[in-house]
């Protein structure tokens, strides 16, 4: 057996290094170290409630949106406060614009450039791949930065700007619109179809998420040669190197739902297990510090009264994140998650045949991008001129609440408790905290720790692509991991 | 000045090449950055003549490629021109650095981030946290972040207030959290083409490019400013200096000049400036959305303005609001369009 560290591991958000104990042509064990530690939940403690608003998501510049969301839902859990249709709306569309730049990101900066590496220099598609997606120099790269650029012109009328707004209140937003903005977010909203039906998919949005099965998507790839759109060019590589065999975790999906409204999300929370979906009870979830650089080691904590004392000196710990379970099972979260959980045809027939895979996980991201862009022009639509977009409420001396939402990468709550009007702990378990798990008490890794055992390794490789390709088909995002 | 490229007015046609790093941070000012338009982020590095050697978002070299690299640059084997550094230098526990040790290695990154910028010739702080320490120096410390030259207000940081380099200029610290693409990018352009000077820093060593403005320059709240007719709750459409926290008076940046996403700014989203552009913004000993006050007066004046001219030009204004400006201050909803007079009756 061999141990090597992968690290620093770039195109990922975020700081991570990866052991890998490697024996034969693949890994056998895996350790993720998150090497970053910025205390968050102790700058918080102490502070006036509402300033949430302001350090919160300043947690993570590229799920900034997400960490807003999250406290505010946590606020107004705490003071029961409720949001106005208007306000709703303009959250999730704020919310929406994020999580597509998001994986638009992810798919053309973080993921792709991957196989343009030179390891690939033979392979048939090679040269279409390098000209379009090597990193930086590739032309895919530019389109993608106008389009997004010119999409997050909805941030600019909604949210002031991003990263970072101050727009998201726990009863709405601070920014009403005008008929006349909605015209403008309706044209944005258009131009990016645009972008997204000529470039991204080459075919039409609705038929994208018409697909319902593995065979519908195949067949929908031969349409049209490779070239003729990102997606399918990534579809035909994934086929060709068998990214549906590579990184496979233990297949127990979670998702807080997404986009809510009137009690009802655009995609449904529930714990999708063995064909099975099932509610997510919050008094499941719990942290152990087990194997994470704090204080308190192997005592699991629920995040109400969990705790971050840092204690870099510990030997038996490797990692800044702490490990999340839910009834001490290892969950997955993100995109793949959220939509086999909703009970999209195509995802959930895809988890059916392969689970979560790089394949798989890549798909769901891509698919949802078609999805939300088409909730969002609703939305944009009904949005009524001249009604309110926030309540306004005082919060309780003393009182706690629950913020749960779902960042492009996946599940992300907070968990307030509010004493003498001031902070007395807030606790934030992240996406990529779910995702990227060190061992807990009894020794069971994280999902991506169980992702990575059986990667193979190339003749002469050391520092294995397999592995680029499985971490980064999370998703991560590390800054959030260690808040 | 001194250094002959401060003076060399041409670009040249060699590229200068960037080295990027990120430590105690979001990656939020990474991901403004990708928000450049007119033209696109990429385009612009070409247009500044800026060939990125290595970026932790957009390279492609990863792992033991990516650090046998950096030490190239580190040990000065690969020469390079323009370091910058985004999110706080992480110095704890207790000065060892163990809070961000570099991936791959044992060694903290605030060993890599200074050796790397003692071998650049231009180095730039990316954001309030590169600067000043930021959002991560909020609260106690306990993690004890830092800028580049900044610890806080506090001239020294990691690499100490008189460090200069080697091109003769301090730490250019493009501050805000996030920064606007455009700060960032003009300073590079003019950095590439040999025009950035000691002259064009302020006080804090930002580039005077946008702050010689106040973020109150351009606000479209000024009339309501002008006329104190103040916002009381967050959503309302008054100025929010005088209840909300706002420090757009004092706040040095081009914020409600130069959009932000297509058209936005703080302000313009409907909350108040938080003045992220300054050390120590992270902790105003208040809180954010709440302006304290002494006897009914701010605390924080707008810049240059004696207090007494304030009090009596504020009593005098309050006394002269037009009611359509009263009604809208503390409306969600505008009350009242601004009307000329009535149109004349046939």
């Amino acid at each position: 057996m061999t141990r090597i560290i992968v690290g620093p591991f770039n195109r990922v958000e975020g700081d991570l290094e990866v052991k890998l104990d490697i024996s034969g042509n693949a890994v056998r064990q895996a350790f993720v170290v998150s090497t970053l530690y910025r205390g968050f939940e102790r700058i918080l403690k102490g502070k006036a409630p509402a300033d949430a608003l302001v350090y919160a998501p300043r947690i993570c510049g590229i799920c900034s949106v997400s960490q807003s969301v999250a406290a505010a839902k946590a606020l107004a859990a705490a003071g029961g406060i409720a949001t106005p249709e208007n306000g709703v709306l303009a959250i999730n569309t704020i919310h929406a614009t994020e999580n597509i730049a998001d994986h638009l990101t992810h798919f053309y900066l973080f993921f792709m450039p991957d196989f343009a590496r030179a390891v690939y220099a033979r392979d048939p598609w090679y040269e279409t791949v390098a000209e379009r997606f090597t990193a930086i120099k590739g032309t895919a790269a530019g389109d993608m930065l106008s389009a997004r650029a010119q999409f997050m012109h909805i941030m600019g009328i909604l949210a002031g700007k991003w990263p970072h707004t101050l727009s998201i209140q726990p009863g709405g937003t601070t920014r009403s619109v005008a008929p006349n903005e909605i015209a403008r977010m309706s044209a944005i909203l258009m131009g990016f179809r645009r972008f997204l039906e000529r470039s991204l998919f080459g075919d039409a949005l609705e038929r994208v998420i018409a697909l319902e099965s593995r065979d519908a998507l195949d067949a929908w790839a031969e349409e049209r040669r490779p070239e003729s759109s990102d997606f399918r060019l990534f579809l035909h590589v994934s086929r060709a190197l068998e990214l549906d065999a590579l990184g496979r975790a233990g297949d127990r999906f979670m998702s807080y739902g997404a986009y809510a409204r009137d009690g009802q999300h655009l995609f449904a929370p529930g714990v999708w297990h063995e064909d099975r979906v099932a509610p997510v009870n919050l008094d499941d979830v719990s942290e152990d510090s087990s194997h994470a650089w704090y204080e308190r080691p192997g005592v699991a904590e629920h995040p109400f009264s969990g705790t971050t004392v840092a204690d870099a000196s510990r030997t038996d710990a490797y990692s800044w994140c702490k490990a999340p379970r839910l009834r001490g099972a290892v969950v997955e979260v993100g995109a793949l998650a959220r939509q086999v959980v909703a009970g999209h045809p195509l995802i959930r027939d895809l988890v059916r045949s392969g689970g979560g895979n790089v394949h798989s996980r890549v798909v769901a991201r891509v698919l949802e991008i078609a999805l939300v862009t088409v909730a969002m022009e609703g939305w944009v639509r009904q949005i009524i001129p001249g009604e309110t977009f926030c309540s306004h409420g005082e919060l309780p001396r003393s009182c706690s609440g629950a913020g749960l939402t779902e960042a492009a990468r996946g599940s992300l709550g907070h968990w307030l408790k509010v004493s003498k009007g001031e902070i007395e702990n807030y606790q934030i378990i992240a996406p990529t905290t779910w995702n990227f798990s060190p061992r807990d008490a009894a020794g069971n890794p994280g999902a991506l720790e169980q992702a990575l055992v059986g990667a193979p390794i190339r003749p002469g490789e050391s520092e294995p692509v397999s592995v680029q390709h499985i971490v980064r088909s999370f998703d991560p995002c590390l800054v959030c991991t260690v808040h | 000045m001194n250094a002959p490229e401060f003076r060399n007015g041409g670009s040249s046609s060699r590229k200068l090449k960037l080295v990027w790093m990120q430590s105690g941070g979001c990656g939020g000012c990474t991901l403004s950055l990708l928000g450049a338009e007119g033209p696109d982020l990429i385009t612009s590095f070409a247009a500044a003549g800026i060939e990125v050697l290595w970026h932790p978002s957009l390279s492609e070299l990863s792992g033991r490629d990516a650090s046998n690299l950096l030490s190239r640059l580190r040990s000065g084997q690969e020469p390079f021109d323009i370091f910058c550094l985004e999110g706080s230098v992480m110095r704890g526990p207790g000065g060892t650095g163990r809070f961000h040790l570099m991936s791959g290695s044992d060694e903290p990154v605030m060993a890599w981030i200074e050796a790397i910028a003692r071998r650049a010739r231009y180095v730039v702080a990316v954001g309030s946290c590169a600067a000043y320490g930021g959002i991560t120096a909020a609260g106690d410390n306990h993690v004890e972040a830092c800028g580049l030259a900044y610890d806080g207000k506090q001239a020294g940081g990691l690499l100490g207030g008189d460090f200069r380099s080697g091109s003769g200029l301090p730490v250019i610290n493009i501050a805000g959290c996030p920064i606007h693409p455009a700060w960032l990018i003009e300073a590079l352009h003019l950095i590439g083409s040999g025009r950035f000077g000691p002259s064009d820093l302020d006080e804090w060593e930002r580039p005077l490019a946008y702050t010689t403005h106040l973020v109150h320059h351009g606000c479209s709240r000024n009339e309501f400013y002008e006329f104190k007719a103040s916002a009381e709750k967050l959503c309302d459409r008054g100025c929010m200096m005088e209840n909300l926290g706002c420090k757009g008076t004092q706040a040095r940046a081009d914020c409600n000049i130069r959009a932000w996403n297509g058209s936005g700014s703080c302000i313009e989203g409907g909350y108040p400036c938080i003045n992220c552009t300054a050390p120590g913004f992270e902790e105003p000993g208040h809180t954010f959305t709440i302006t304290p006050k002494i006897s009914g007066i701010p605390i924080g004046l707008p810049t240059d303005m004696p207090k007494a001219w304030f009090v009596a030009l504020a009593a005098l204004s309050k006394a002269a609001t037009p009611s359509r400006l009263r009604d809208n201050a503390t409306a969600e909803q505008l009350k009242a369009p601004p009307s000329n007079r009535p149109k004349k009756q046939s």
